[in-house]
């Protein structure tokens, strides 16, 4: 399955404020034991539903703006964004089916 | 799914639960050609160890390890002896009969035996506000969140191990840690007090508990209170981590499984429960030790268990089989013939499942 396309403080606002689509952003770090568990569901997810939503992941190490801007002060966080602005904030690693639950408006 | 197709068939033996505790019995389960069906969960695979940083004193590692790793070696021992590891949540069980049923959201299976390795979760202060600002600078996990409080002032609930490793991890990149603590001497181990205590940036708040959580979007600091003068104090801290102990997954098991106080009761020193056919490992019978060899240790006594356990129906089926066959010769026929030097089917009459390998 498509690894997530990665987004950079650099190309966020083209890639995610500025999308047609709503946009879901995995904050990540490589020493986050969880956002290793929720990669893996949102690969799927993606699979399943990108069409009607973009996945996309950044690295908050190596990108300290984009975080800081949106509070991020706890990983694995989920932002979805639309039509630029942060409409929903999931944090922490949850089960393939409670995520698809809070994402329902989004892929419904 | 690629499971349909299986879910009819009744397995050996089922692994709830993917720690050191159920990738352990998964190693032994599988290494006895048991072919253990394991359900990992979706996000807590690997178990409490993927929160953690280095793991010093797991036998065999002497530089140490990282915990997600070390769980990713056991993960990988179990598979390269055929455990079948599914990375989904269970969210049903039916153990009380001779064959075990284990529901996911999507299908249901099967098994003669069931080895429970839920572990356990973190437990919360269970004060307003905990939930609300949990990412928004309350964390349970500092390895995860750590790094966003660079050049911040951070307090840390909590006297054991898992409080000082949090601490001495955070003080990386805080410029101050508090440690919260209620009484005035900590549990933890003596290598992990000297470190913190010679930590410049970590200091003490000693008979002291968190009475409130202050901020609306984010954290904004905390209330402590003396537990000895009742007194208050305002802590202006922007990161909160608890690690005040951790309290055992054992939700699922509820009016089946005999519990105390959350923790499932085993018939000590084997891993059995209440139920025949039910052996439990790990955090979920351990409020005490909780360490990941401990686990291990116990993950390991549990798939044997279940592995004796096992062997005894087989014995009980064979030799009912036999009596049918010869019933003019029963009087004089021992229905339990010993097999010298075959500790994996022991076949003893009066203990289905002993509690000693020997």
């Amino acid at each position: 399955m498509a690894d997530l396309k990665a987004v950079t403080d650099a190309d966020f606002e083209t890639e995610v404020l500025k999308s047609d689509k709503p946009v879901l952003v995995d904050f990540w770090a490589e020493w986050c034991g969880p956002c290793h568990l929720v990669s893996p569901i949102l690969r799927e997810i993606n699979a399943e539903y990108g069409e009607k939503m973009t996945f996309v992941k950044m690295d908050v190490e190596e990108n300290p703006l984009t975080p800081a801007k949106y509070e991020v002060t706890g990983i694995p966080a989920l932002n979805v964004y639309r039509n630029g602005e942060l409409v929903r904030r999931i944090v922490g690693a949850m089960p393939k089916a409670a995520l698809l639950n809070e994402l329902g408006e989004f892929i419904g | 799914m690629a499971h349909e197709q299986t879910t009819n068939r009744i397995r050996n033996v089922i692994v709830i639960g993917s720690g050191a505790a159920g990738y352990t019995a998964a190693i032994y389960a599988a290494r006895a050609k048991l072919a253990p069906l394991v359900f990992e969960g979706s996000v807590s695979a690997g178990g409490a160890l993927m929160t953690t940083t280095e793991v010093e004193n797991f036998p065999g590692f002497r530089d140490g390890i990282m915990g997600p790793e070390l769980m990713g070696e056991m993960r990988a021992q179990a598979q390269r002896f055929g455990a079948e590891l599914v990375a989904d949540d269970v969210i049903g069980v039916d153990l009380a009969g001779e064959t075990k049923v284990v529901r996911t959201a999507t299908d249901t299976f099967r098994a003669r035996a069931v080895v429970l390795a839920m572990g356990s979760a973190y437990r919360k202060l269970g004060i307003p506000r905990e939930d609300t600002l949990s990412g928004h600078g309350v964390s349970w996990c500092a390895t995860c969140d750590g790094f966003f409080f660079r050049d911040q002032h951070v307090a840390v609930v909590g006297g054991g191990d898992s409080a000082l490793e949090e601490a001495t991890f955070l003080s990386r990149f805080a410029s101050r840690v508090t440690l919260v603590h209620r009484r005035r001497e900590l549990r933890a181990s003596k290598i992990m007090q000297e470190r913190a205590f010679l930590d410049p940036k970590i200091e003490f708040a000693w008979n002291s508990t968190v009475e409130s959580i202050h901020g609306d979007d984010k954290l904004t600091g905390v209330t402590l209170v003396d537990t000895q003068t009742g007194d208050r104090r305002e802590l202006n801290v922007t990161g909160l981590f608890i690690a005040i102990g951790r309290i055992p997954r054992s939700e699922l098991l509820r009016g089946q499984v005999e519990l105390d106080k959350a923790c499932v009761v085993v018939d000590h020193p084997s891993t059995r429960t209440n139920l025949p056919g039910v052996f439990a490992c790990g955090d979920l019978v351990d409020h005490h030790y909780m360490q990941a060899v401990t686990a291990a240790g116990t993950g390991c006594a549990a798939a044997l268990d279940a592995e004796r356990y096992i062997a005894a129906l087989d014995h009980q089926a064979s030799t009912a089989g036999d009596a049918a066959a010869t019933i003019a010769e029963t009087e004089s026929h021992d229905p339990a013939p010993h097999r010298a030097g075959d500790p994996i089917h022991p076949a003893e009459k009066e203990a289905p499942w002993p509690t000693s390998r020997q």
